[in-house]
């Protein structure tokens, strides 16, 4: 946040004269809240985005009453309803886990936001290691999901967990190998680097490169996966485990574990056009941040796409695809793209 | 191995076509109707509530005969020969006075058979359908003018069924 440290130093008065850790973690803490303010609200909106375009593909119109123009404030209405409801902790639960399962969930998907380049002055911290980052701090959520399943007491929830911890680690592998494949032509795991390497017109982004355009879609299955969006959904499948993970959970720790999820939806396309997509690049008539969010956007609209689409993966159909499809490919891509990675910078002559 | 390519190149393709499906539908306009302010059109001669026009009512009780599931209550008196004739609007010579004609619509099934028999075509079934109320008695329909002080209907005696008990 060095930018908005800056401007508080021109704007503010006596700012300058605090000691200089509070001048570094006053910016920082700023910044933070505004990425809290942005996984606050987007749910609003992505709820009601889904529930539009789940509506509209079925041919019919989803809320349309709430707030007067397409329903806009549905969402609103279902928080405040949340936030009223009865907290219930079943008579046989473990109480200390139970109450903080939904809180690691949403930890871990919010503490990514910290590394996420919404411009190239915007981003709260430009961590050397931004990739590594992400990869270690979104890897708690499930640790969250199973704490959820342990803690409710109820098989269906138990199910739930166990199916998302064997679920979630084996996507992260194809993932983070599909990662890898733009981290060697970057040469570096911060995520300004990676986008500052995509500068230069769009087809200098890596989704129009050959080798990063087949580990975009690796890396974009691995974290439909990883979100537990269908046709990965069998930690929550609705039709078999009532609600998974989430069953016992009500009011709002239920909806913290909704405010994960679609937090977490937003941070996979985040990274995803970080990585892939030129980041905050664009047309200069739109500024940074417009641009990577609507890029992002896109993205966790073709998640909603394809969840009206698909019907869930069987368990082994979901571990076929994940070990013997995805792994396969992603370990040929790395390997493709250490090898472009030499013969391009000239390496081999040495 | 060949299966193996061949499988996912079909997995992918059939993702593509069912994505352009649902992105067709998308587009396509929505079917749903946002009832309270717009209303589904009835077809005709539907058969929703019924009305009878009493002034036209001949007190004749072919309705009350015809109905299966009697809920229709009337009583007529005899009109004094001295009295003033008055016609329906049909021109048949009104010889009853109706002093009650209800209907308990919360009994009624809708069949339409008492509209046949009625000779001066005052009793009608009308496409009204919005008539939900909050008590079972607000169900009973009186239609007749000048109502004696407490009309005695089995409905209205015993409103609860017996099976409530």
């Amino acid at each position: 946040m060095e930018y908005l440290r800056q401007v508080l130093l021109q704007k503010v008065a006596g700012f300058d004269q605090l000691p200089g850790s509070l001048q570094v973690f006053i910016p920082m803490l700023l910044g933070c809240l505004l990425c809290l303010g942005l996984v606050a609200l987007f749910p609003l909106f992505a709820v009601w985005l889904e529930r539009k375009v789940s509506a509209h593909m079925q041919d019919r119109l989803g809320p349309m009453r709430v707030g007067g123009w397409h329903g806009w404030a549905q969402t609103i209405a279902d928080g405040v309803k949340l936030l009223l409801k009865e907290d219930i902790i079943p008579a046989e639960a473990d109480r200390l886990l139970f109450k903080l399962a939904p809180i690691v969930v949403f930890v871990g998907g919010f503490a990514a936001f910290v590394v996420l380049p919404f411009s190239d002055q915007f981003i709260v911290s430009d961590l050397n290691i931004g990739v590594l980052y992400i990869i270690a701090i979104s890897s708690l959520g499930v640790v969250g999901i199973i704490m959820a399943g342990w803690a409710s007491n109820n098989k269906y929830a138990l199910f739930g967990g166990m199916r998302a911890a064997a679920q979630i680690v084996s996507y992260e592998i194809p993932t983070m190998l599909a990662i890898l494949t733009v981290v060697i032509p970057v040469g570096s795991l911060s995520m300004q680097d990676i986008v500052r390497a995509q500068s230069g017109g769009i087809f200098n982004w890596f989704i129009f490169q050959p080798v990063t355009f087949l580990a975009f879609w690796v890396f974009y299955i691995g974290t439909l996966a990883e979100v537990n969006r269908t046709p990965f959904d069998i930690p929550e499948a609705e039709s078999e485990l009532v609600a998974g993970y989430h069953t016992e959970y009500s009011g709002m720790r239920f909806a913290f574990f909704f405010l994960a999820e679609y937090a977490n939806m937003f941070l996979v396309s985040a990274i995803g056009v970080t990585l892939f997509w030129g980041g905050w690049q664009g047309p200069t008539w739109l500024p940074g941040p417009i641009w990577f969010i609507l890029k992002a956007m896109a993205l966790v609209f073709v998640q909603m796409w394809l969840r009206w689409t698909l019907p869930r993966l069987r368990v082994d159909q979901l571990m076929y695809v994940s070990w013997k499809v995805l792994l396969p490919i992603s370990f040929i891509l790395v390997l493709a793209a250490g090898i472009l990675a030499l013969v391009t910078e000239g390496h081999l002559n040495e | 191995m060949k299966r193996y390519f061949l499988d996912i190149i079909q997995s992918i393709w059939t993702v593509l076509v069912g994505m352009k499906i649902t992105g067709r539908h998308l587009f396509t306009r929505s079917c749903t109707l946002q009832y309270p302010s717009v209303k589904w059109e009835l077809p005709e001669r539907s058969r929703m509530r019924l009305f009878n026009k009493i002034e036209d009512c001949i007190g004749c009780g072919q309705c009350v005969r015809a109905c299966p599931v009697d809920c229709i209550y009337m009583t007529t008196e005899k009109r004094l020969k001295e009295a003033p004739p008055i016609f329906a609007a049909d021109g048949t010579p009104i010889k009853l006075s109706v002093t009650q004609f209800d209907i308990d619509m919360s009994l009624c099934c809708y069949c339409n058979l008492c509209t046949y028999p009625c000779p001066t075509h005052c009793l009608v079934m009308t496409p009204e359908y919005e008539f939900a109320v909050n008590t079972k008695q607000d169900f009973l329909y009186r239609f007749a003018k000048d109502e004696p002080l407490a009309p005695v209907t089995p409905s209205a005696v015993t409103p609860e069924p017996v099976s409530a008990k």
